[in-house]
């Protein structure tokens, strides 16, 4: 894959997989301390200690653990590839949660990509999951800070049982994602 | 506050909606369907989709309800979009990039002609 957001995707797709209830998607964009971070937290079903250690070995795979697949393996690689890191943890019954690390400035590191259509793609198909989007940047000189929290819930107590797919409804919500993270992609991209 | 503002604005399309729906007839729902486990996206099931809901927009289509599903062991076919019309069976074709996702949207759920050589073989 090549680009972050498409990784966070699948990762939040494991999470809707884990029956998770609520799904918090984090992404920061710190210039000033030349990072790039991201965690994906739920409240699904969880993972064992062992479980959580092995999805991120590629060469541990067996058939149970063919739903969570090569995507988190690829994604630590490239994160480990950037002086970042990338950690799982996870407690059955809890839920789970994933971080990742890119140094910000590295020249192997992925874009970040789509960040928006990832976001507009988990609600429309999810609407039913209560999704906090955060996403922030600080500037490379630490004057400028913006920040996009999206969260799905009071969208939804007022929508009822509108779906999300009806076309003025779906233009309000892409545009207010596209418009959020493009402000916060601003101070960005310097 | 702009987010409250917002909010104000998302009531007021809310009714748009409603009355839009009102005019639409009853002739049952169409569900489209995005695979999205890992070998969809790294397909590009993300723009399939994209281009789905852009089309919608687009063409101010009324009535879809948009959904994803994981893999569903047929990876090879990634990006797979199924369309179930109504009480009609269920439709799923292969090799779906945005430029085939239009069409789809436009022939099978427009105008219910159903595209029979990207279906995947049974």
């Amino acid at each position: 894959m090549r680009e972050i957001a498409l990784h966070l995707l699948d990762i939040a797709e494991n999470s809707v997989a884990a029956d998770a209830k609520n799904i918090t998607l984090t992404v920061r964009e710190d210039l000033q301390g030349d990072q790039l971070t991201a965690s994906v937290v739920d409240d699904g079903r969880g993972m064992s200690a062992e479980m959580a250690a092995s999805v991120v070995d590629p060469f541990v795979t067996s058939r149970t653990t063919r739903k969570v697949g090569l995507g988190i393996p690829l994604f630590k690689t490239a994160a480990e590839a950037c002086n970042g890191k990338l950690v799982i943890a996870s407690e059955i019954g809890k839920g789970t949660r994933l971080d990742v690390e890119f140094q910000h400035s590295h020249i192997d590191r992925m874009p970040l990509g789509d960040l928006s259509s990832t976001i507009l793609t988990l609600f429309v198909a999810y609407p039913k999951i209560h999704w906090l989007f955060d996403y922030e940047a600080v500037s490379a000189d630490g004057t400028k800070n913006e920040k996009f929290m999206f969260d799905t819930q009071p969208v939804m107590a007022e929508l009822g049982d509108m779906p999300l797919t009806e076309p003025v409804v779906l233009t309000y919500i892409r545009e207010h994602i596209e418009n959020g993270v493009g402000r916060v992609q601003a101070v960005s991209n310097g | 506050m702009p987010s409250i503002k917002s909010l104000e604005d998302l009531k007021r399309i809310r009714e748009e909606a409603l009355e839009k729906r009102k005019v639409k007839t009853a002739e049952g729902a169409i569900q489209v369907t995005v695979a999205m486990g890992t070998c969809g996206i790294a397909a590009g099931a993300r723009d399939t989709m994209k281009a789905i809901l852009d089309h919608i927009e687009n063409h101010n289509v009324s009535g879809v309800i948009v959904t994803q599903t994981g893999c569903i062991g047929k990876c090879d076919y990634e990006p797979i979009v199924s369309v179930v019309v109504g009480a009609e069976e269920k439709v799923v074709y292969g090799h779906i990039n945005p430029e085939r996702a239009r069409k789809i949207m436009e022939d099978h759920v427009g105008g219910g002609k159903v595209l029979t050589e990207w279906i995947i073989p049974a």
